[in-house]
């Protein structure tokens, strides 16, 4: 959960000419020209993107899905790893904002003959380009091209296991939707912990609200200091306070759901079976697979919600995944609608 | 600061120095402004303290009666000119838009016995100064009723440089086609920087540039007054 010094370069807004009043209270806080992670976000700017993101729902609902806002930008997406959502999102949300978006996949261009990150950030913002979105196999690597890149806003698009933070907002977008405010929620977050980036920027973003976050899955799944009662100490490194100090770790999930308003199931990757992580799929499905039987014990009403893509029959039933409690859909819809609201917030900083 | 300029058509005295911003206003330039007695009321009334030198950090517009009786006079405008309230929508232009439009359509039901649908119209994404601001929360747009075919009514609570609405058409464009727009505004402050005009005025209020127009409203505000305030760009 790095937040390098760099990520809060954001450029002074310019002081705005005489214009119609703005009500005060009604700007988003702003200024952020990267998003990296969320850990240097407040729980008060969360909020804000999750307001914005409620007006961009509205615009998905149109008959005609397309708002002036960004004409004349340009976005680029530079996925060194496979994506469907996250990329397609990313591109739907850019258009639809009347942005110009580029695809770039690491298969079909320079990349594959060598060309450096670094090379390839440097290209793109001679180019002109105004934001690039990266998912990278690495951890850190937006940091290095934020870091790096002098004009060009960077949005972390998932970076090896470290963070996926549009992920993060999408998913507390949702689950605010449903359950009103997050402080106080029961959210269980199950499965392969130790290895998801989705984990890690959902428990911070979920835990900077004020829900109670309890961990499941197998031992061998849940990174080291969570397994401590709590994780960390209770001051971040970057001197505020670690909402992570308050989450809770349960490796029988038929504890861990008792009393829970949302379920989170993660992907699990076989191949981890294959490295020895746990003994048989067999063993997993049984203690860790979230069914109608487990979310009964959770409190009544309480939802299902899955980062995708989703391996059915394993770490969800098939019947709940596509049953009344999933929010599995609706997470995507709500995607496109986080990336606008992102997209908007940084092209205003 | 000893030779005064008596602006009577405007209800108001400046000093030569302050007054060159209200020559600005189009309106007057024009001639298209009347002073009416209401203005000129509104100046005597509330010139604060001895010297009227234009520089009061506040002074008050319009109170809770007169935003009444104001609303009352441009709903029956309203009525009047689009021969009753067959087809109209009301597009409340968010933020003081929205109150406004909602009572427009109360004195509306009152005197018709129609139901008005309002909509609420979040212009944000349409704004042409997204680099220049910190950008605001942009909230849904709702309307009860498709917007094909209306004839659809923008309200909002300050005519300025007319960039809200050049916004607000553009946004109105991509949920339908009305057969015609106007435009109701509390106050016009003048300074226009596009050739727009509304349809409906509750007052005009010539202003400098330097000055703010805050209308409050109940519902947003806790309190029904107009005020123009003092101070520096914004």
């Amino acid at each position: 959960m790095a937040s390098l010094p760099a990520t809060r370069a954001a450029a002074a807004p310019a002081e705005s000419a005489v214009i119609d009043p703005v009500i005060p209270g009604d700007a988003v806080a702003s200024g952020r020209r990267h998003v990296l992670d969320l850990d240097d976000f407040t729980a008060a700017e969360i909020a804000g993107v999750l307001d914005n993101a409620a007006g961009m729902r509205e615009v998905l609902g149109r008959d005609i899905k397309k708002v002036p806002t960004l004409r004349g930008r340009v976005i680029v997406t530079l996925f060194y790893e496979a994506s469907t959502r996250t990329r397609v999102s990313f591109e739907e949300a850019g258009k639809i904002l009347s942005a110009d978006v580029i695809n770039m996949s690491a298969s079909a261009s320079s990349i594959e003959k060598g060309e450096s990150l670094l090379n390839t950030g440097l290209t793109l913002q001679a180019m002109g380009v105004d934001t690039i979105v990266v998912r990278h196999p690495h951890s850190g690597a937006p940091n290095f091209l934020a870091r790096n890149l002098g004009r060009v806003s960077v949005i972390n698009a998932g970076d090896g296991t470290h963070a996926h933070p549009t992920q993060a907002l999408l998913d507390l977008y949702t689950a605010r939707n449903h359950v009103g405010e997050l402080a106080e929620r029961k959210v269980v977050i199950v499965g392969d912990v130790l290895h998801s980036r989705v984990a890690r920027s959902a428990v911070w973003g979920f835990a900077r609200m004020g829900a109670q976050v309890t961990l499941s899955g197998p031992r061998t799944l849940l990174p080291e200091p969570f397994t401590a009662a709590g994780w960390g100490d209770a001051t971040h490194r970057n001197g505020s306070e670690n909402p992570l100090a308050s989450v809770r770790v349960e490796p029988d999930l038929d504890a861990a759901i008792e009393g829970a308003d949302l379920v989170m199931a993660l992907r699990l990757q076989s191949e981890r079976q294959q490295l020895g992580f746990f003994p048989s799929l067999r063993e997993y499905i049984r203690r860790w697979q979230v069914n109608d039987a487990r979310m009964a014990r959770a409190n009544p009403g309480a939802l299902l919600m899955h980062p995708g893509p989703m391996n059915e029959g394993i770490e969800v039933s098939t019947n709940l995944a596509h049953g009344e409690r999933s929010l599995i859909e609706e997470q995507v819809t709500n995607g496109v609608a986080i990336r606008m609201a992102l997209l908007y917030q940084l092209a205003g900083a | 600061m000893s030779e005064w300029v008596d602006f009577r058509r405007i209800g108001r005295r400046y000093p030569p120095e302050l007054a060159q911003p209200a020559v600005d206003c189009p309106e007057i330039q024009a001639g298209l402004f009347v002073a009416s007695s209401e203005n000129l009321d509104t100046a005597v009334d509330t010139g604060s303290g001895g010297a009227d030198n234009g520089a009061s950090p506040e002074r008050a517009v319009m109170d809770a009666d007169e935003i009444r009786r104001t609303l009352t006079r441009m709903h029956h405008e309203i009525l009047e000119r689009n021969h009753g309230a067959k087809n109209l929508l009301l597009v409340g232009i968010r933020t003081r838009g929205v109150p406004m439009a909602e009572r427009l359509a109360g004195y509306i039901e009152r005197s018709e016995g129609v139901a008005v649908p309002v909509a609420h119209l979040d212009i944000n994404l349409y704004r042409d100064d997204l680099t220049e601001r910190k950008n605001v929360l942009v909230r849904p747009t709702t309307t009860p009723v498709g917007l094909d075919g209306r004839t659809v009514v923008l309200v909002d609570d300050v005519l300025y440089t007319g960039r809200t609405v050049r916004a607000a058409l553009d946004a109105v464009n991509d949920l339908g086609r009305p057969v015609r727009i106007q435009l109701a505004v509390m106050i016009d402050r003048g300074h226009r920087e596009l050739p727009i005009r509304s349809d409906f005025v509750g007052k005009n209020v010539p202003t400098r540039r330097n000055e703010r127009v805050s209308v409050q409203l109940e519902e947003t505000d806790g309190t029904d007054a107009v005020t123009i305030l003092q101070g520096g760009f914004h």
